[in-house]
């Protein structure tokens, strides 16, 4: 669970390398013990046909329904079916739980499963000393082995002596417990990642009821398979109850002091974005109606919203990405609350439409769940390098607002926002989200529907303007004085007849216009709409120093003033960054830290936020590009601290990266 | 399919139209003597027989010459980009099935740029009317060939010869799972009239083929249909029901290949003159039909309604969807679908 971006960030002990905090003698096998933590990292690890995906699913259900706080990392190959057994078809799920309330799914695993081969070698360099590795000893046949280049069995050449091994036969004990399944062999074995899933519940006390009632929904159809799995699942419970390799199992007491009070469940970026859409169309009071085109990691919202017809959605799977956002277009032209999603592909293709609709001037939410790039890139791989496309990536004068959520759970309310900024100001918007949030998931406070905005617009009903002559009008580019939004007049509204177009207009009429102080007018009134938008102010949070270490800045009088170095981020950098902000304090170290949720306008004190530090750091998963954007507005040396690895940042790594530019900062001030 | 059916939930307007109704008060602006005033005349003059509240129809264009038409009309209207009429149309039409939606579109427009959009509109079958105006050349980027250009064409980019075989988007119509195709000609207001009517009065897509003569860049296109001498041998009108025969000739069915043939028809033939079906669910004869036009000379053109079926109309069947899912689920929960099944309560 993350706190608001916009709530102050609050100290916590996240990221600390983790304590045995105490150590139970438990009810369950006398003779094992219980030890309790306060927080693991587990990774799980196996070919991208292991149903490690799911896998990691159920046991961060388990873990979401304990109540502990957590992050996912999903991680697997644009392939469907990577060649088995390779390193290219790895697939991982990374889950990071714990007593309090942490930011990110955690830099190293304390655990890794590894059902292959494969998964051991493409994990292992993660792994910190003292990891527990679970191998499936069934898999590390010779010819797996030399698939992934090792002449010799690590298990037993004595290479993994850093790290604490379990090898257990988990092939054969599956097959061994679904012996008198009568399912063939090759479905039998198709139950080990239950069998995985019930040694690691039994190792974390996880609640184990939700999984098997799970089962048993998913396989309804097929009684036979969903048994299978719930007896798999049970055998490996029972395996970590009996075997004597397993001595010690881990509590991880829920996270309650971390939570506010209220109802919770865990979620994910895309699906949080998903029913922030439909929200948006119920507080709003328009039907939703989605365009969209097939492209990962955005089509999980095309089939989230797809199920829910019942709340009067549309979902148009188009031809191609361009007449995804045409219909969307369309729809909005119609009056329905229009949204278009994809990636940055997508984007570069639906560029001729949005400017149409700066053009139009009418609401779309252009969603833009970023991947890396250019090109096709990396399609299941996280990066945020296209702010600088939605900002700029357009033919003319054609600003338009950029909206992105922190956190996987935030893009519920980011929906919303970039609804309300659709509807208000009569433009397209952009929301960036990205591969990290979408498949990654995080506890949510489930909103009450009272605490949601009211989105509610007013359609145009009338004339609005008096002819010389005194006949009354309707101009459908006459603009409201503050927010210098133009009417929405939906079709079926009679006497406003209207035709508008991406022709530049005169202002006012919306007649075709030519006129070269007309357009410099128009151009500039578009651009002074979405400078115009409220934002909320940028909230920084630059607590003084708890502990000593750290030798902060003074002013005048020799108190403790603010920090030094600000630390500045947007989008899903959220967790990493304060994590490793948490770290530099720790260790005494001040830092001040702010995260934009607003790209575009930029919160109207940001200058001023700017200038009160001496040294600014913006990490980022692109090559810098809020950091141009910072320069050449506000003309401030911002430091980029940049990583473009399809992975989200290491909390560690970005603490060393800002404690290295704060104590440059220190020498050329000193 | 009646007016009422495939106009059902379009309300009416409340006292008589007439063309003037239609006429927006914008200055028309293509070049003197151009196929389009032609087709806007027979427009304007057309719509009131609908009876159609002028609000609740909606002209969308393209990019080219004929897209300027909705802002001469006095309905709501939208000049949009470059081929993405049919799109935008259909977001509109699906969303608002009160609102009769129509498409302007050009033979660049609909066939080129936009060519993956009109096919996709025409299999779908939203309920949509475009008319295509086609006068085989670029007219506003000031005459290059285009996608119906006939082969060897001589324009500002070929000044060799276009290397390229034309489209016939009649053929392409129907190969794209069209429900209603026909085709007519901008100087034949009663002829173009009776093809919108039934175009209106189709439930689904209609594809509407106007050839129209672009006076500046290809003048004349069309001429072998419209001179008296030569449109005898020229055009064929097709009516449903009818035997198929023009002048004193005729079409049959080659009993040997199951091809048509065009014959001069003596009185032992008349029996095998084919009778056309536009209603015929299999579309092989329609796209034969389409087939018989010379591409270069335009002898035997077949203009009328080649193919005019009923199918599932995607937009009626989409609101049912969306009516079956509260049928089964209930209408939309918002708190019970935030809250979902795995919750936990913290005190
Ligand atoms: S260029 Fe041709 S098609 Fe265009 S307006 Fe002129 S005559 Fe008509």
């Amino acid at each position: 669970m993350t706190s608001q971006v916009s709530s102050p960030i609050t100290a916590g002990t996240a990221d600390e390398p983790h304590v045995v905090v105490d150590v139970l003698g438990e009810q369950r096998n006398p003779a094992k013990e219980t030890r309790r933590l306060d927080r693991v990292i587990i990774r799980f690890a196996g070919d991208s046909g292991d149903g490690m995906q799911l896998t990691g699913d159920r046991f961060t259900s388990e873990t979401a329904s304990f109540g502990n706080d957590l992050s996912t990392l999903p991680n697997f190959p644009a392939e469907i079916r990577a060649p088995a057994g390779t390193l290219p078809g790895v697939s991982s799920f990374q889950l990071h739980f714990a007593d309090h309330d942490i930011l990110t799914p955690g830099d190293a695993p304390d655990v890794l499963v590894a059902m292959n081969p494969a998964a051991l070698k493409a994990n292992l360099g993660d792994l910190p000393r003292g990891a527990e590795i679970i191998v499936d000893t069934d898999e590390f046949t010779k010819r797996a082995m030399a698939k992934v280049g090792w002449p010799a069995n690590p298990l037993e050449d004595g290479s993994l002596t850093a790290f604490a091994v379990h090898p257990v036969p988990l092939t054969t004990l599956t097959l061994e417990a679904l012996k008198d399944s009568g399912l063939a062999r090759k479905d039998a074995e198709r139950a080990k990642n239950m069998f995985a899933l019930g040694l690691l519940s039994w190792m974390y006390h996880r609640p184990t009821e939700n999984t098997e009632a799970f089962l048993l929904r998913k396989f309804a159809k097929k009684p036979e398979i969903a048994a299978a799995n719930v007896t798999a699942f049970r055998a490996g419970w029972n395996f970590g109850e009996t075997t004597e390799d397993f001595a010690v199992s881990y509590e991880v007491a829920p996270a309650s002091a971390a939570f506010p009070t209220g109802t919770y469940r865990n979620i994910s970026g895309n699906l949080a974005l998903s029913y922030g859409l439909i929200a948006a169309a119920k507080q709003s009071e328009l039907p939703l109606f989605l365009g969209s085109y097939p492209i990962t990691p955005a089509s999980d919202i095309l089939h989230e919203l797809s199920r829910h017809k019942n709340f009067g959605v549309r979902t148009f799977q188009a031809e191609d990405e361009i007449a995804a956002i045409g219909a969307a277009l369309g729809a909005a032209f119609g009056g329905a609350l229009a949204v278009t999603t994809t990636s940055g592909p997508g984007v570069a293709l639906k560029s001729e439409t949005i400017g149409l609709a700066v053009s139009l001037e009418l609401p779309l939410l252009v969603v833009d769940i970023q991947r890396g790039g250019p090109s096709t890139g990396l399609p299941t791989k996280t990066e945020q390098a296209d702010l600088l496309q939605a900002m700029y990536g357009r033919n003319g004068e054609a600003p338009v607002p950029v909206i992105a959520p922190a956190t996987a759970a935030d893009c519920f309310s980011a929906a919303l926002e970039a609804a309300r900024i659709a509807l208000t100001y009569r433009t397209p918007v952009f929301l960036l989200s990205d591969g990290y949030l979408a498949n990654g998931s995080e506890p949510w406070r489930i909103p009450q529907i009272d605490e949601l905005p009211d989105l509610r617009v007013e359609f145009a009903s009338g004339p609005n303007h008096t002819a010389a002559d005194g006949t009354e009008e309707f101009w459908p580019y006459l603009r409201d004085p503050q927010t210098l939004a133009r009417p929405w007049a939906v079709p079926g509204t009679p006497g406003l007849e209207h035709r508008i177009g991406g022709i530049e207009k005169q202002d006012g009429t919306g007649n075709i216009s030519y006129d070269p102080a007309n357009h410099d007018l128009m151009v500039r009134t578009r651009q002074a709409k979405i400078d115009g938008i409220a934002v909320p102010d940028l909230e920084v949070d630059d607590p003084p120093p708890t502990s000593g270490g750290g030798t902060p800045s003074t002013s005048g009088g020799g108190t403790p003033s603010r920090a030094r170095t600000l630390v500045l981020g947007w989008g899903s950098t959220y967790g990493p960054i304060t994590a490793a902000v948490r770290r530099i304090r720790r260790s005494g170290g001040q830092v001040a830290q702010a995260h934009l949720r607003h790209l575009n306008p930029f919160p109207a004190n940001l200058g001023k936020v700017l200038k009160d530090y001496d040294r600014v750091v913006v990490p980022e998963m692109n090559l810098g590009q809020l950091a141009h954007l910072l320069r050449a507005k506000y003309l401030v040396d911002a430091r980029s601290f940049t990583q473009v690895t399809g992975l989200p940042f290491k909390a560690e790594q970005l603490a060393e990266a800002i404690t290295a530019i704060m104590e440059e900062s220190a020498d050329v001030d000193v | 399919m009646s007016t009422s059916e495939a106009l059902s939930l379009v309300p009416k307007a409340a006292g008589k139209q007439t063309m003037k109704d239609f006429k927006s008060d914008q200055e028309v602006r293509w070049c003197p003597g151009c196929g389009d005033y032609a087709v806007l005349a027979a427009v304007q003059s057309f719509m009131p027989e609908l009876g159609l509240a002028r609000e609740n129809v909606v002209f969308v264009s393209g990019i080219g010459c004929s897209s300027r038409f909705p802002y001469y009309m006095n309905t709501y209207g939208m000049h949009s980009i470059h081929g993405r009429a049919p799109a935008i149309a259909t977001g509109l039409a699906t969303s608002r099935r009160d609102l009769s939606v129509w498409v302007v579109t050009g033979d660049g427009d609909a066939l080129s740029i936009g060519g993956n959009h009109l096919i996709h509109a025409l299999r779908r079958n939203v309920n949509l009317k475009i008319l295509l105006f086609n006068n085989r050349i670029y007219g506003l980027t000031k005459g290059q060939y285009s996608p119906t250009s006939e082969t060897g064409k001589i324009t500002k980019s070929t000044p060799m010869g276009s290397l390229e075989a034309p489209f016939n988007p009649v053929s392409l119509a129907i190969g794209a799972e069209a429900s209603f195709v026909a085709r007519t000609i901008d100087s034949d207001r009663k002829h173009l009239q009776s093809v919108l009517r039934a175009a209106a009065d189709h439930p689904g897509t209609a594809l509407v083929e106007i050839y129209q003569n672009c006076n500046i860049f290809n003048d004349g296109a069309f001429e072998a249909l419209k001179d008296s001498t030569t449109s005898q041998e020229a055009v064929i009108r097709l009516e449903h029901g009818e035997p198929i025969r023009f002048g004193t000739k005729g079409v049959v069915r080659d009993a040997a290949t199951g091809e048509l043939a065009v014959i001069e028809v003596t009185e032992a033939d008349e029996d095998r003159l084919l009778v056309h079906d536009a209603h015929a669910a299999n579309p092989t004869t329609a796209f034969a039909l389409s087939r018989l036009a010379d591409p270069d000379t335009l002898h035997h053109t077949p203009i009328g309604i080649l193919r005019d079926v009923v199918r599932p109309v995607y937009d009626t069947d989409m609101a049912d969807q969306l009516d079956l899912a509260v049928t089964r689920q209930g209408a939309g929960d918002l708190a019970g679908l935030l809250a979902g099944t795995d919750t936990w309560t913290v005190p």
